[in-house]
């Protein structure tokens, strides 16, 4: 079973989203990192790129498989984990803390309350 | 509905992820495909193999009909092997394989799982004209391999045999574990290794004695994902990614596998004595990324703006901890040294064409 924090929201595309002050951190669910394995590379937006809800933001790449990752809110990306440079593997290793992979600053904060919870994201993996 | 390997039960209580793989329920992987690949450079790693398949093929004209069928010859010795494709007509391939000379009439083709049935009816559409005998014991056949440059140590313990006088693709027959083996050193890893091909009901016998056997080396079982970054990095080419129906031998740089010197007649002779007199359009290559990213099969080449190949396999290359591929280029951009680059979601990657195998430290002996 994956570990499915009730603290944060979630997208159909496996992101999770926390609420962090002003911004909204973004990282990959630990039901996704675990079927996509050993992540060996992470490709990150640019820190001021536009983020619109469902384009693309960058890519991930494990030994097996890549996938890309897509913007939950509209904003503009205000941080990434540039750590992930140096250290993919913290997408494996804590995925919802360390393993975080960028922050967007929302034009619209009411699009976080429309994310997934905990419970209906269960359902979406079928756990 | 997949089928099972017999040491299928193992692989799920030790924890495999377990997946489909050309109609059998395979182990990918059973912890990191790193540490697993690591073992296999560094020590030792063991295999279940058993979804390869194996025809036995028997009769005066053994040898006359893999010569027509094959595009390598089988004039080796008793207790050789070798390796080969198979060609379409056209110079396609039909699949790339091994053959075992067990005696002077009787070979053991193995070929690629995904390609069994297809190898089947080939086969059996050629027979006519020859007498020969052809069996299918795929369904019978286990194959548990052992490689990494202590596989000698580990399957030393397990044979009275003087594993020291099979040499690179050489096999015997005799026992393994107690049981009835086919011995080969050979192997898809670039290691030293063995494959013993057994009986199904022996499967576990053996799974178990080279477990035990390797343990004071740190073996341990080594799943499909890492079998593939393993002969990736080796700069082995796998069907269904870097050679199929739409590749021949010559342009995938196995012409050493194909007989021309010789005058055996065999499917494509001429096609391929043509292809290779006039050059291929294209030819198979090995690259280094030398960018940041990760092509993969299918991922486009160019030259400036003009696109030049496509990308047949890429990955991590583990053991030198960045990304290689295999890759088709047209003719006049196969030269090593040559800076080519990929394009992975609109953005170009920087690659470099250089010498296979991109690994070149390993064990095979």
């Amino acid at each position: 079973m994956s570990n499915i924090p009730e603290n944060v929201r979630y997208t159909e595309t496996h992101e999770w989203v926390r609420k962090d002050g002003e911004n909204y951190v973004i990282g990959l669910t630990d039901h996704a990192q675990h079927e996509m394995g050993e992540i060996v590379m992470v490709e990150l937006p640019e820190v001021g790129a536009e983020a619109t809800k469902g384009d693309s933001m960058g890519g991930l790449e494990a030994v097996k498989t890549a996938e890309d990752f897509y913007a939950p809110l509209d904003g503009e990306v205000a941080a990434v984990n540039e750590e992930l440079e140096a250290n993919p593997a913290l997408v494996n290793e804590e995925p919802f803390a360390t393993g975080w992979l960028f922050t967007i600053k929302a034009s619209d904060g009411s699009q976080f309350d429309s994310l997934l919870t905990a419970e209906e994201y269960k359902t979406h993996i079928g756990e | 509905m997949d089928k099972r390997t017999p040491l299928y039960e193992k692989h799920v209580a030790l924890g495999a992820t377990i997946q489909s793989f050309a109609g059998y329920l395979m182990p990918i992987k059973y912890g990191t495909i790193k540490k697993e690949h690591m073992a296999v450079r560094d020590s030792v790693g063991v295999f279940d193999l058993t979804h390869m398949g194996e025809f036995r093929v028997t009769g005066p004209d053994s040898t006359a009909f893999l010569d027509k069928l094959l595009t390598n010859d089988a004039s080796v010795d008793n207790g050789k092997a070798y390796y080969s494709t198979m060609c379409y007509p056209d110079g396609g391939i039909v699949d790339d394989l091994i053959v075992y000379r067990i005696g002077d009439q009787e070979y053991l083709m193995v070929v690629n799982a995904a390609n069994l049935d297809k190898d089947w009816a080939w086969v059996q559409s050629h027979l006519q004209g020859f007498d020969v005998k052809v069996s299918n014991e795929s369904n019978e056949t286990a194959l548990v391999a052992i490689q990494g440059p202590r596989a000698q140590e580990v399957c030393s313990k397990l044979t009275d045999y003087d594993l020291d006088s099979i040499g690179y693709y050489e096999h015997t027959t005799g026992k393994f574990a107690g049981v009835d083996a086919l011995i080969a050193r050979t192997g898809y890893t670039g290691e030293d290794g063995f494959e013993i091909y057994i009986k199904y009901p022996d499967a576990e016998t053996v799974w178990d004695a080279v477990v035990q056997s390797g343990e004071e080396f740190g073996i341990i079982p080594i799943g499909l994902a890492a079998r593939d970054t393993l002969r990736l990095e080796v700069g082995y080419p796998l069907y269904g990614n870097d050679i199929d129906h739409s590749t021949t031998p010559i342009e995938a740089k196995l012409g050493w596998v194909v007989k021309l010197k010789t005058d055996k007649p065999f499917i494509a002779r001429e096609v391929l004595e043509q292809q290779k007199a006039e050059k291929p359009a294209r030819y198979l290559v090995g690259m280094k990324v030398t960018g940041k990213g990760f092509p993969r099969h299918g991922t486009p080449l160019y030259s400036g703006d003009r696109k030049i190949g496509i990308v047949t396999s890429g990955s991590i290359a583990p053991a030198l901890g960045q990304a290689v591929c295999l890759g088709y280029v047209e003719r006049g951009f196969q030269k090593r040294g040559s800076e080519l680059e990929a394009e992975v979601r609109g953005k170009r990657i920087p690659m470099k064409i250089v010498k296979i195998p991109f690994y070149t430290e390993g064990s095979r002996k």
